[in-house]
Order: C-alpha cells, then structure tokens, then sequence
C-alpha cells in the first residue's frame, strides 16, 4: 500500500482529506523506476474544481497513455492545510505517488482564470521550487504553462520556464521526445529551454526581451536567443475525430463542482460575439464524429459508473448532429439510471422536447444569454440573439408548463448607455409579461424571471480587446441603475436581479490584459497574503490595493487608458489564427453597431483557414 | 428480491467519509454490471441502504449495505465483478440474499458492532490488562456525551457487552445503531481516564456489524450477512 505524504493526524485534522490521498478509480500508478519523464499536472486551485476540468482529464490520459511517461496530478491545499504545510515544511507532493513535485521533470499548470494566479505562486512555493524560473537549476522540475490565459502570458512570464500556447494535443510529444534526449545527455537547462523554443507553439519568456515607451506601453519585443521565434503560433488540433479523448476519465470519491462524465462535442463557435476570447482563440469549430462520441460516452459510463452525462462545448446548438446525439444518450442510457444533463440550448421545439424528456419541468429552469439588454447594445457585441428569439422562445416553454427563467447579462460593454442597462430590467420584463398572457387557469402560479449580471472584462484575441473599462465606482452605479429600473417594472414581484460583485473584475481586467510589469504586484500581493482570489471569503482587496502602490503600479494604465490601433500588445507576439486586422475590423463595425453573420453563414476572413481545418473547410468537403 | 453486501475498508479508504462510500459504491455497482433497482421518477436513484455509518479514520472488516436487485445474480459472481471493480483500501466479501420479511429488512436490525482498538500512543503502564477489567467490573461507567446543544453524562456501562484485551490491543463490543450507538472511542477515552492516562491514543478498528436475534435481556449477536443466504 502506499504511503501517503500526511500523516494520519494531520489528515484527520483537515477539511475532506480525500482532496490529498489519491486512489482514485481510473487514477494512474506507475513504477517510477520504469518511465523516463515524470509528469506533475497541476490546476492551481482546489480540488473540487481542479478534478471538474475536462482539459486536465485529456492530458492526463493522453500523456499516461506514453509508457516512458507517468503524469499525476496536484492541486492547491486547502488553506487549511495550506497553514500546515508551511509550519511543518512538508513539500507540495502529486496525488499519485504522493512524492514531492520538486523532484519531478516537469510541473505543468493549466492557466483557466485569471483570478488563480497567485495559488501559482502558492503551488510554487510549497513545493519548494524557487519562483522565479531565473533562479532554477537542473535540480528543479520546468515549469510549464498552458490554458486559455497562456495566450497572454506575459503577467505571470517570469515564474515559467515555458509555455505552451495552444490545445496540448499537438506538440507534448515533441516536448517529450526533446527532453529524453536532453536528459541522455545530460544537458544544461539552458540547452533544454533552447530545445524546447524550437517546438511550435512553445514560448520561453526568458528568451524575448521587452522595451516600453515613455508612456508605459511596449516599443518591441524582441527574441534574445536565435532559438525563439519571432511569432508563436497557438496549435490546434485539426481533426477533432483523430485527438484522444479519455475513455476512462478520473472519478473523485468526493463531490466535485463537475460531478459527471463529459463529453465535447465540438471545439471553437461560429458565432463571433466580440466580447468572447473562447470563440476567437478556439477558431475554427471543429466538429467530433458522431459514432467516435457514441463510442466514447459508452465507454466513459461503463468505465466510470458515473450517474450523469453531459455535452461540453461553446454552443451545442451548432453542432450539427445535435439531435442524434441527444436522442442516442437518452435511448442508451435512461434504461441504466444515468441522467442527461444539457448544456444551455438555444430554445426551440427540439430543445424544449429534450428538457422535458430528461428533467422536471416544474423544477427546471430555462435559460437564455441575451448578455444585453437591447437590440442596440446586442448588435454591438454581435450577439445574434433577438428579443423575439427570447419571447417565442419563453413563450413556447411557458406553454409546455415551465414557470422559471434565467437570464444572463453583462453590464459596462463598450459604448453602454443608461437605456442599455435599463434595457436588461425592461426585457425581464417582457418576458414576464409574454407568462401573464397565458390564461390564469392554464399555467402554472407565478412566474420568476432571474436576471443576472456579470461586468465585463476586455480579453486580449478579441475584438474588444481595445475596450476601456471602468472604474469600480462606475460598474457598482450601473448595477445600481438596472436595479432600480427593475423596481420600476410592471411585474416586478416576479423580477429578481442578481449582480457578481466588481473588485476581482477590476483585477480580472489588469490580469487579463497586463504585461511583464504585473508579475512584481502578483508577487507583492501573495507575499502580503493574497490566495484563492476567486473565493469571495478570501478575497483581499484591499491587500491587493495595497501591492500596487507598494510596487508603484497603477492599475488605471491598464484598465481606463484608452488603447490606440497602433498600440503593440503585450500578446502580440502570439499567432491565434485570427489576425489583429480581423479584430480591429470587427471593433470598427462594433463601434457602428454592425453585426457580423456566423462562420457557416458567411466567412468574415478572420484567419483562422490559416489552420487548415474545421468549419473553413466545411462546404468543401 | 433483496441482497446485502458485506465489505472491507482499510488503508487510506478511511479517509473517505461515509457519503462517499455510498457514492462510491453507486458508482462500482454500475460498473460492474449488478443489476440493481432504480427508483421513479425524472433522477432515478439506486435503491440501496446503509448501516451503522462509519467515522473517517476508522478501517474496517464488517461493513454492511442492503440493495435491491431487479433479477437475480449469483453471489459468487457478484462478489467477483464487485471485486474487479474496487480500489485499493476496499473487498467485497459476501453478496446474499436476503428475506422480503421486515425481522432482516433494513439497517434497523443493526444491534452492535465488535471493534479493536489499538494504542498508539501512551498506553497504560503493564498493568493495563489488569486495569482493564477492573474498569469494565465497575457498576457504573460515567463520561462525557457532547451533542451540539448540550453536555450530559452518561452511564456508557449498559452499552459495552464484551471488554478484554487482545494481545497488545483492546477487544470491544459495543452497542451500534439507531436505538442506542456507543463510539468506541468513548470506550477508551474512559478507559484512559481511568487509568490516568489521558494522553493515550488509540485508533479502532470495526471487526464486524452485528444483528440480535436474541431478545432484550439475552441478546444473541450474529454478523449481518449470516442472516441471508448464498444465491446460487
């Protein structure tokens, strides 16, 4: 049996000790003797929500499936144990072997909010690894960084010795290949870094460097080392239906947020709403074979035992072969007591028929995304979604028996007027009304329309990415503004608003679009305390507050400075596919309030053909 | 038609609480392919009940969970999917049917539970063997009962049928259950107590879960699963 890390005193003191021991179904165990390249997959955060991520799920499986490679996974320590580990200095370990990070050849961090970044820097530390990737030697495990906020790394560049920009289905086994020979023959760390340049879609920070302009923003960024490339292109997996996909997914003993086995449908979206980084950057859509996710979802059940099923992906509605799939898991899998859970659809006959086949509808809710008010504000943003797609929508499910609504909505969008906010309550509104028509004694008592808002925060790789935000005052005086037009409707007993709170957007903002400048606050901020900033109960604002003047940084640069069109960004140096013309004319027609069709409708040139794949290439196939 | 499981959990398994289990267990079960009932309605739910839940940080050898199967299995089939299934910490040892009458039905037969105790730290001086059973003559046995809105004491004495030591360990069985449940850490924690010893630690671990089929005053402990029988 194996040993684990903590103690028994230890484990019995701290919150759900589970989230420490491993031996988990589906959990890999290796003889370290036996492989070659040791593996510490970590999501900087705790548990629950590190084991409900599905990208952890893919690489896991698919760097296990390499004999000479044994990856395990790692995640934040509670703060409970947190507080123990550092008063008794026992090493950050993988739940696997239970054996320290630091002795690992790689530490791989998947980077899926911003909000997580200082748990790095507490990941980092407890395993006694220096933090700095400048402070390394050959007796430290590479540091590497991946996930959506890798394409723009630069906030967090100086504690990574790389990152790989992209889907890790593509070049890791280069990565591999790299190291083994590397390690063959005992190489410096600077040779491996220069190996590792080479490969596509892999950036090393310390092999670039960055001037800035008077003003504060970049002048260059320019390679240091002839190893690094000018431009690092993100990789993409092309075929979809030829990537591994694991079939016998982790299952944690405890209760995680993503209690279930998921299936991706699909990857990228054809939509193009310009405040979304995911359907820029996941460019072009790429469908998965109907008879591969067949295969797959059985197998998953049989491997998992898992009592739900759900589809991943950024719009379900867009795959093609939506209904076969849903009717195959409802046919396959009602019969053996596994629920289906459905993403968001977009609501129409076949959506409605679906929800009312696998859930209670007098306990279910629907939702819509209008994320603006108004038509005006929708077009803007490019949300495709009309106020009669939500009426006749809602109508329908109101007179197949639901009573509950759910809406989504983003506040302080570019160009935003007080009509646009306003407009969020008087939609609520309508919607409401549109269940009042129904005669009393056909529906169901009083309906509820949940509105909720969230402030929105520009994201590099979109068209918004040249947005100016605002102040903190300024989003709490907007939720203001949208609460009191919500008091001043007609059915307002049947309105409820709900708003995210506005300090971890502020940061969200300087994160998400920062430069180099940013890894001394973060470090700042965790030195004075800052941890799982994403958790409202730990979130120190004011400590963050002060971080920035201690390290004399201003966060307004980053978040109120308009940006110019000529302005180089700190990500810039990152090839997504779409290019930054494409973007700037896509801020260009937001600013018009033009809205732009749908990939399958009509290509808008965004540079994404460029990868040779997915819905470009559709129509010739 | 009815089935009780009788299972093991040791090693790091202790560390996973008793809901866990239960989830754990749901999730093995349809794995290995037991055809088990579900019941009505839009979340269907495995009929499956528990007994005796027990603590994180305990092992054990004589777990217990009643199902109910909609067609008949082999025991020893069932024991051997069930078993390919496990992880490391957890055996299932027996899967027998068990009467439709309510004398078997359900965990509220559970009557007692047979645990050892093991010392880990402080262990009363030699003499403890001798200590020990001039702690379990005495009348009675006061000690502490904590619940979230009061303290009270108790006399745990009733509760405590057997006490002996056994080998370097302390054999004990206790009352278990919904009608009266003693921990066995109360049991030396009083122990300790007694002999001044308060520092002491011991960890415990369930030998077996037990039904009476006795009566108040002469109670006649058997294990669970020797209430049902091998299906063939």
């Amino acid at each position: 049996m194996r040993k684990l890390a903590l103690d028994d005193e230890i484990l019995l003191a701290v919150d759900k000790p589970a989230r420490y021991i491993g031996n988990e179904v589906n959990s890999v165990i290796k003889k370290k003797e036996e492989v070659d390249i040791r593996f510490a997959m970590c999501f900087p955060e705790v548990y629950e929500i590190g084991m409900s991520h599905l990208g952890l799920q893919i690489l896991y499986d698919m760097f296990n499936r390499r004999e000479d490679t044994w990856c395990e996974r790692v995640f934040s320590p509670w703060v409970d144990l947190d507080k123990i580990m550092r008063e008794k200095a026992i090493p950050l370990f993988a739940l696997e072997s239970q054996e320290p990070v630091r002795e690992f050849d790689f530490l791989g961090i998947t980077l899926q909010f911003e909000m997580c970044y200082t748990n790095i820097l507490q990941v980092l530390d407890l395993a006694q690894i220096p933090l700095h990737s400048s402070e390394r030697t050959t007796d430290h495990p590479f540091v590497i960084g991946g996930g959506p906020c890798a394409v723009n790394p630069e906030p967090i560049a100086e504690f990574f010795d790389m990152f790989y920009i992209g889907e890790g289905e593509v070049t890791y086994d280069q990565l591999f290949d790299a190291y083994k020979l590397w390690k063959e023959k005992k190489g410096t760390r600077q040779e491996f870094l220069e190996m590792a340049a080479e490969i596509d879609g892999i950036y090393v920070p310390a092999f670039y460097d960055v001037t800035y302009k008077e003003d504060g923003t970049i002048a260059s960024m320019t390679p240091n080392n002839i190893h690094a490339k000018e431009k690092v292109r993100r990789q993409v997996a092309v075929d979809m239906s030829q990537t591994t996909y694991p079939q016998k997914p982790v299952v944690p003993f405890i209760k995680v947020t993503q209690d279930r086995a998921v299936l991706e449908i699909q990857r990228g979206c054809i939509r193009g709403c310009r405040f979304c980084q995911a359907g820029m950057i996941y460019r072009p859509i790429r469908p998965r074979d109907l008879e591969m996710l067949k295969e797959t979802a059985k197998a998953m059940i049989q491997n998992t035992g898992h009592e739900e099923i759900t589809l991943s992906s950024l719009s379900s509605s867009d795959y093609k072969e939506l209904k076969e799939i849903v009717y195959f898991l409802i046919d396959e899998f009602k019969e053996q007591g596994v629920n289906i859970s459905l993403p968001s659809l977009r609501i129409d006959a076949f959506s409605l028929d679906v929800m009312s086949k696998v859930q209670d509808i007098r306990k279910s809710s629907l939702t819509f995304a209008p994320e603006a008010g108004t038509q005006r504000m929708r077009d803007v943003i490019n949300k495709g979604l009309t106020e009669e797609d939500i009426l006749t929508g809602a109508g329908q499910a109101f007179e197949g028996g639901w009573n509950k609504v759910k809406l989504y909505f983003m506040l302080g969008l570019p160009t935003e007027t007080e009509e646009d906010m306003e407009g969020i309550a008087v939609l609520a509104d309508k919607v409401a009304r549109r269940y009042y028509e129904i005669p009393k004694d056909q529906r169901n008592g009083k309906c509820q329309i949940t509105a909720s808002s969230s402030f929105f925060v520009p994201k590099p790789f979109t068209p918004f990415q040249w947005a100016t935000m605002h102040s903190y005052e300024e989003y709490i005086h907007r939720a203001n503004v949208v609460q009191e037009a919500m008091r001043n409707q007609l059915n307002r007993k049947s309105l409820k608003y709900n708003w995210h709170t506005a300090e971890g957007t502020v940061l969200e903002g300087v994160f998400a679009r920062g430069d180099r400048k940013m890894g001394k606050v973060l470090e700042k901020a965790y030195e004075l305390g800052c941890l799982y900033d994403s958790w409202g109960e730990h979130f120190k604002f004011d400590l963050w507050i002060q971080a920035f003047e201690e390290t004399g940084i201003s966060m307004d640069f980053y978040n109120l400075r308009k940006r110019e069109e000529d302005e180089i960004f700190p990500w810039d140096f990152i090839d997504c596919g779409v290019t930054k013309k494409f973007l700037r004319r896509e801020w260009d027609r937001a600013m018009n309030g033009e809205v732009t069709p749908n990939c399958r409708a009509k290509c808008a040139g965004c540079g994404a053909a460029s990868y040779g794949g997915g819905v470009c290439f559709e129509s010739q196939n | 038609m009815k089935a009780r499981i009788k299972f093991r959990k040791n090693g790091v398994m202790k560390f996973i609480g008793h809901l866990d289990i239960m989830r754990y267990f749901q999730k093995a079960i349809r794995r290995a392919g037991i055809p088990i009932k579900f019941s009505e309605g839009y979340s269907p739910h495995m009929i499956m009940s528990f007994a005796n839940p027990l603590g994180v940080g305990l092992t054990s050898d004589g777990e217990y969970f009643d199902i109910e199967l909609r067609a008949p299995i082999a025991s020893k089939e069932a024991v051997e999917k069930l078993n390919e299934q496990m992880v490391e910490g957890m055996e299932v040892i027996s899967f027998v049917e068990i009467p439709d009458d309510k004398k078997s039905k359900g965990m509220s037969i559970v009557a007692g539970a047979d645990y050892l105790s093991i010392s880990k730290v402080g262990m009363p001086a030699e003499d403890w063997k001798e200590k020990l059973s001039a702690f379990f003559a005495q009348e009675e046995i006061l000690v502490w009962k904590e619940t979230k809105k009061s303290k009270k004491e108790v006399n745990i004495k009733p509760m405590i049928y057997e006490l002996y030591p056994e080998g370097d360990n302390i054999y004990m069985r206790v009352a278990a259950g919904s009608v009266q449940n003693l921990k066995p850490e109360l049991v030396t924690e009083a122990f300790a107590a007694y002999c001044g010893m308060s520092d002491a630690k011991f960890v415990h671990h369930r030998l077996e879960t037990l039904a009476n089929t006795g009566t108040d005053t002469e109670p006649v402990f058997v294990p669970l699963d020797s209430l049902g029988t091998e299906i063939l």
